[in-house]
């Protein structure tokens, strides 16, 4: 790999030729002659799709590699002019914390749950200086001061559980930076955190690397949190270095193929222009609400209000996007409409039908004009079942003939794109995006009048994620079916939906057609929402920063 | 950890049939599991002990219940290998005979114990409004001891094949319905089951499409565990006198009547017992191997 | 924390009901005339008239039970059928032995199944992996009766160390009170301490696993501290829950062990009272037993909040 000519101070750490094999099975490398170095004050992203190898390289960096899984089998990691590959173990603990430090990527379960969040940081002191306890109560207070958490004495004295993910993630960089080691490496420190949260954190961390000038290894598939803080990207591909170049360079000219896709993948945040539909309604929410209500002990029952005053309406060839970040209610809106969950009060029709005036009968008449593609494709299709008999479940269900259902399984498999040999394998033999066009299809076999996608295509890659987008928006132009299209992903719904819903609190706070809502948004909170968006400055579908900025 | 080896992840192409399907994965690793080692000689144990429950008609060098006074308390000899009791009765036959009990006591147990709480378990995790009723009746059986329940059952009802059967099975079925229960509520919230409902699936059909097939792996496994508790119970209750009459030879029996000769004639005691354990290990061990096969999530639990 | 203690004491209560009711059931619902049952094949009518006025069998069923409830309450469990004593007296006199058999057994238990599961998953796969999980199946299969006879062989018939059976009590000197429960308490905690050794390796293998132990890792912690500091503190849920769940099975050992060496204890007073059909002494026993294990179940979900911050907010 050739690589452009490295800054001149001298590098924190270079990795060269890194290979990284299975311990068992002679597959090809996991990890293949991957190189690149970071110079302090340096921030470089390493990107790429699951299965990249971006996360195991982090991992081997800091001797963290699960030993009897993987194993390094070339190259060196030159940590200062020291070789990690070839440190002793007792060498390599030493040099954790104090030379380089990890942040992970899922802060509710990266501190332990039965220690104080105060005596978790310390341990970093006790385990590698010689600070007496004063001293080091001392320093960890400072450093929660630094990462700007409210009240230190309060946190130190709190356990994990009572920290929100932000604040959780928060104490995991001061564990990460307490000694300023030279070199961080955050593993996909915001994927789990909501945009808002996302950003505070990009800031923070971007304050602390200016402060003791470390340098940052920072692992990401977001191309937008590329675009706000990388240096340098490194993109990686099936275990290898596919391109390393500047920021600039890489998203504005790069010169792989493999990058030139990855990146014109990324929906833009500014949707297109769209004609305004003249369809009937398919469905109407009027006034739903959902309270949970839990039970319990010698107190009054706790009461969660999910949903409060939802009314929306849904038409023919719709796509309507309901965003908001989690704890919204947004997905509780789907859940009650799918009559997943109960509401309790508000109604909805279905085609001109009220739901909650029909029996019981009718109303399972009404409920299969509404289908739902769940987010989680691994796990919305029963592995032990094969395709075909999960396609033509509903049908039969109605007194549908299984042969004449299975004619026409065969005819949406081809409309997602599948063959019809399909129907007669089990869902461990399809990849998630596949998966996801048979959930599709199967959501389709009844006919439905309104399809539910809650977040599904959240937990895709982003090149799979367009083609699942493009699908559904080829079906509602064939099909006529209205799309309600739940998402927590900005881009995603200016990418798809013709009007937006945007929620917070259990309530709409805003909505109106795609391009006001996020092109102009009105109210302050849809305005926070867009400003959080990582990369909301670059076009990357057209290789360009977005000039005179809208937001 | 995030970083296992990766695997055919959401991005990934297809890769049409490179995964094998689970049920070829599971039967290739029993088959290399039961190949060697522990799991091996436990499968030849248990097969030896289920044809000497077999053919323990053939085997017997004597009637295993008819009484010789002149030969009682007889050392090893030709006609009685491992020689006679305080009754002159052949202890060689008689532990042949007690395969047979432990091994139909231990069948039974297991196939019946199952299918009741099978039922009793679906309904609990299916049904909240008959849940708590379920759930606290089997805390309550649970909560006394399996031998003192069954001990107390016995006593009333006088000790036959049936009844020790039908005690020893009762004090078992907690254990499954609250197993089977936790597979089902553990499912309940599975996208594919919340997708059978939204297409309008009967209750019947996603019970028995959606929710059942999973119970069946860990019930294979549990079902192995009562199998070895139930003989070990029976062995118990028969040992502490309050089991099988001794016309039906059983370990447990032979045991109990050899204790009073233990300090002279070890044999009455320590080759029943030998049989038992050796019988109560093997089954042990092909759970364990069952289990780590089939049912790994179960595995790191217990 | 106050609430879920709370909360926990009640929730046991109808657990004890069911128990009550269960075992006022067995007896009530047995097909045939209880009486009659009781007293055996041979008995006289005098005889059935006794059993049935002393269980008062004539009354209506609701009313035997509302009876059974108020002298539970009393702490009343009625009276031996061959004896006429108190069955509340005959437990407290023979409650020692088995006190001393339980406590010895918990505490070897503990001193030697914790040290055994982790030095197990330390390296899963491992030799003394492979050893402890041996040992472990071991004890699981081989029944206490067994062991407790080939202890007796080889320690006391062969070897003559120690006496081959028999219970002296403490007051008598502590030596020969011990020397006579060295054997029992270890025949008994085969299967306790197979139970625990498991549960301990098993659970700090998984934690092991945890998100947070790699985090202690990436600090440079060193692996002794992330064993005994980070994973066997979270371990202690699944290990402390099942050391209360063997208490039946630990139940189920006291009264055979008791048999196999011949300890005075209330093991070998539920046999003698099954050899002698007395049956108001096997069913307060039970209940007794039952009532011990709800108990600690209780004391140990209790203990949990020390264990686990979560709960105890």
């Amino acid at each position: 790999m050739t690589e452009p000519a490295a800054p001149h101070r001298n590098p924190v750490i270079r990795v060269r030729d890194l290979s990284v094999g299975l311990v068992h099975g002679s597959h090809r490398p996991v990890v293949d002659r991957v190189g690149f170095e970071i110079a302090p004050g340096e921030t470089v992203c390493v990107v790429g799709e699951s299965g990249s190898g971006k996360s195991v390289t982090a991992f081997s960096i800091m001797g963290l590699l699960q030993t009897n899984a993987l194993r390094p089998t070339g190259g060196e990691i030159l940590l200062g002019d020291e070789d990690l590959l070839r440190a002793a173990p007792e060498r390599l603990r030493h040099l954790r914390s104090t030379r380089m430090s990890m942040v992970f990527q899922e802060p509710m379960t990266a501190l332990n749950p039965v220690e104080k969040v105060g005596r978790q940081i310390e341990e970093v002191l006790l385990l590698h200086s010689r600070m007496g306890p004063a001293e080091r109560r001392q320093r960890t207070l400072a450093m929660l001061e630094t990462v700007h958490l409210p009240d230190p004495e309060r946190i130190y004295e709190s356990f994990p559980h009572q920290l929100s993910g932000g604040q959780r993630q928060r104490v995991v960089i001061c564990i990460a930076l307490i000694l300023e080691p030279d070199l961080l490496i955050a593993d996909e420190p915001t994927t789990a955190l909501d945009v808002t949260t996302q950003q505070q954190i990009l800031t923070l961390i971007r304050e602390m690397q200016e402060r003791q000038n470390t340098a940052v290894l920072f692992i990401t598939h977001d191309m937008g949190v590329v675009a706000d803080i990388a240096d340098r990207v490194v993109v990686m591909k099936d275990g290898r270095v596919v391109e390393v170049s500047d920021k600039e360079r890489i998203l504005r000219a790069p010169t792989h193929d493999y990058t030139r896709m990855l990146i014109s993948s990324v929906p833009s945040l500014v949707p297109e222009l769209r004609e305004p539909l003249r369809t009937e309604p398919v469905l109407t929410v009027e006034g739903l609400h959902k309270t949970f209500r839990k039970k319990r002990f010698l107190r009054p029952a706790s009461e969660v209000r999910a949903v409060q005053d939802v009314s929306l309406t849904l038409q023919r060839k719709e796509i309507l996007g309901v965003v908001g970040q989690s704890g919204s209610g947004k997905s509780t809106v789907a859940r009650c409409i799918v009559g997943l969950e109960e509401p309790s009060a508000g109604e909805i029709v279905i085609c001109g039908e009220r739901l909650d005036r029909a029996g019981t009968a009718a109303r399972r008449q009404m409920r299969r004009r509404i289908q739902m593609v769940f987010q989680d494709p691994y796990r919305s299709l029963n592995p032990r079942v094969r395709i075909g008999r999960s396609m033509i479940e509903g049908p039969t269900n109605f007194g549908v003939a299984t042969e004449a259902a299975m004619e026409r399984a065969g005819e949406l498999m081809a409309l997602v794109g599948l063959p019809t040999s399909a129907l007669d394998r089990y869902p461990h033999q399809f990849s998630g995006g596949q998966r996801q066009r048979i959930c599709v299809a199967r959501a389709l076999m009844l006919e439905p009048a309104v399809l539910v996608a809650d977040e599904a295509v959240s937990a895709l890659d982003v090149s799979v994620q367009e083609q699942v987008l493009e699908l559904l928006d080829e079906i509602r132009e064939e099909t006529g079916v209205g799309i309600l299209f739940i998402t927590h992903d900005l881009r995603v719904a200016a990418r798809i939906c013709d009007s937006i819903f945007v929620m917070n609190h259990g309530r709409v706070v805003e909505h109106g057609p795609a391009e006001h809502v996020l092109a102009r948004p009105e109210q302050a909170y849809t305005q926070k929402l867009f400003e959080a968006a990582p990369g909301r400055h670059w076009d990357f579908r057209n290789f360009r920063p977005i000039e005179g900025n809208s937001a | 950890m995030k970083i296992s080896a990766p695997s055919d992840a959401a991005g990934g192409c297809a890769h049409e049939d490179a995964q094998p399907s689970r049920r070829r994965l599971i039967l290739r690793h029993l088959l290399r599991a039961f190949g060697t080692g522990p799991a091996l000689v436990a499968l030849v144990i248990l097969l030896l002990v289920v044809l000497m429950a077999l053919f323990a008609p053939l085997l017997a060098t004597a009637d295993p219940i008819a009484i010789a006074p002149a030969e009682r308390l007889s050392g090893s000899s030709a006609n009685h290998p491992l020689g006679t009791d305080a009754y002159g009765r052949d202890i060689y036959s008689r532990v042949l005979y007690g395969a047979r009990v432990s091994l139909i006591v231990g069948a039974g147990a297991a196939l019946v114990s199952v299918a009741i709480g099978l039922v009793i378990g679906v309904l609990a995790g299916y049904f909240p409004a008959v849940d708590s009723v379920i759930m606290r009746t089997m805390d309550g059986v649970m909560a006394i001891p399996s031998i003192l329940l069954a001990i107390a059952l016995i006593s009333l009802t006088g000790a036959s094949l049936m009844t020790v059967m039908v005690a020893i099975t009762i004090p078992e079925i907690p254990r499954v319905v609250r197993l089977v229960r936790s597979v089902i509520l553990n499912v309940r919230s599975e996208a594919y089951v919340e997708a059978a409902v939204t297409l309008g699936s009967p209750v019947r059909r996603i019970l028995m499409r959606h929710m059942v097939p999973n119970t069946i792996a860990p019930l294979i496994v549990q079902g192995t565990f009562v199998f070895a508790s139930a003989i070990l119970t029976e062995a118990t209750l028969s040992f502490l006198g309050a089991g099988l009459p001794t016309e039906i030879p059983s370990w447990g029996n032979i045991m109990s009547e050899g204790r009073s000769y233990f300090q002279l004639f070890p044999g009455l005691v320590l080759w029943p017992g030998i049989a038992l354990a050796l019988t109560l290990l093997s089954v042990n061990v092909l759970g364990d191997v069952l289990r780590d096969t089939l049912d790994p999530k179960m595995a790191k639990r217990t | 924390m106050l609430s879920y203690v709370l909360k926990r004491v009640l929730s046991s209560v109808p657990v004890m009901i069911v128990v009550a009711v269960v075992i006022f059931a067995l007896l009530r619902l047995t097909p045939g005339d209880p009486a009659a049952v009781l007293a055996g094949n041979d008995a006289t009518a005098e005889q059935l008239a006794k059993i049935r006025e002393s269980l008062e069998l004539d009354e209506p069923i609701l009313v035997q039970l509302l009876t059974w409830f108020r002298n539970l309450l009393a702490g009343d469990l009625g009276e031996s059928l061959l004896s006429g004593i108190p069955v509340v007296r005959m437990i407290g006199e023979r409650v020692g032995p088995t006190l001393a058999l339980a406590a010895g057994t918990i505490s070897v238990t503990i001193l030697v199944a914790i040290p055994m599961g982790i030095v197990a998953a330390r390296r899963p796969g491992g030799v003394l992996d492979r050893m402890v999980m041996a040992l472990s199946v071991l004890g699981f299969s081989v029944p206490i009766f067994v062991t407790g006879y080939v202890l007796i062989y080889l320690f006391a018939l062969k070897l003559g160390w120690l006496p081959v059976q028999g219970y002296r009590p403490p007051g008598d000197g502590l030596w020969s009170f011990a020397q006579r429960l060295i054997l029992p308490v270890l025949a008994l905690s085969g299967v306790y301490v197979a139970l625990v050794a498991r549960i301990t390796r098993s659970s700090i293998i998984e934690v092991l696993g945890e998100d947070y132990i790699r985090t202690a890792r990436a600090k440079g912690a060193p692996e002794r501290r992330i064993l005994l500091r980070h994973a066997l503190r979270n371990a202690a849920v699944p290990i402390v829950t099942i050391i209360g769940i063997g208490i039946a099975s630990l139940i189920t050992g006291v009264v055979v062990t008791e048999s196999v060496f011949n300890l005075p204890g209330l093991g070998r007073l539920v046999v003698e009272a099954v050899l002698a059909r007395d049956y108001p002494v096997i069913q307060g026993l039970i209940l007794l037993f039952s009532f011990t294990y709800i108990l600690i179940n209780l004391v140990v979900d209790i203990l949990y909040t020390v264990f686990d911050p979560r709960i105890r907010y």
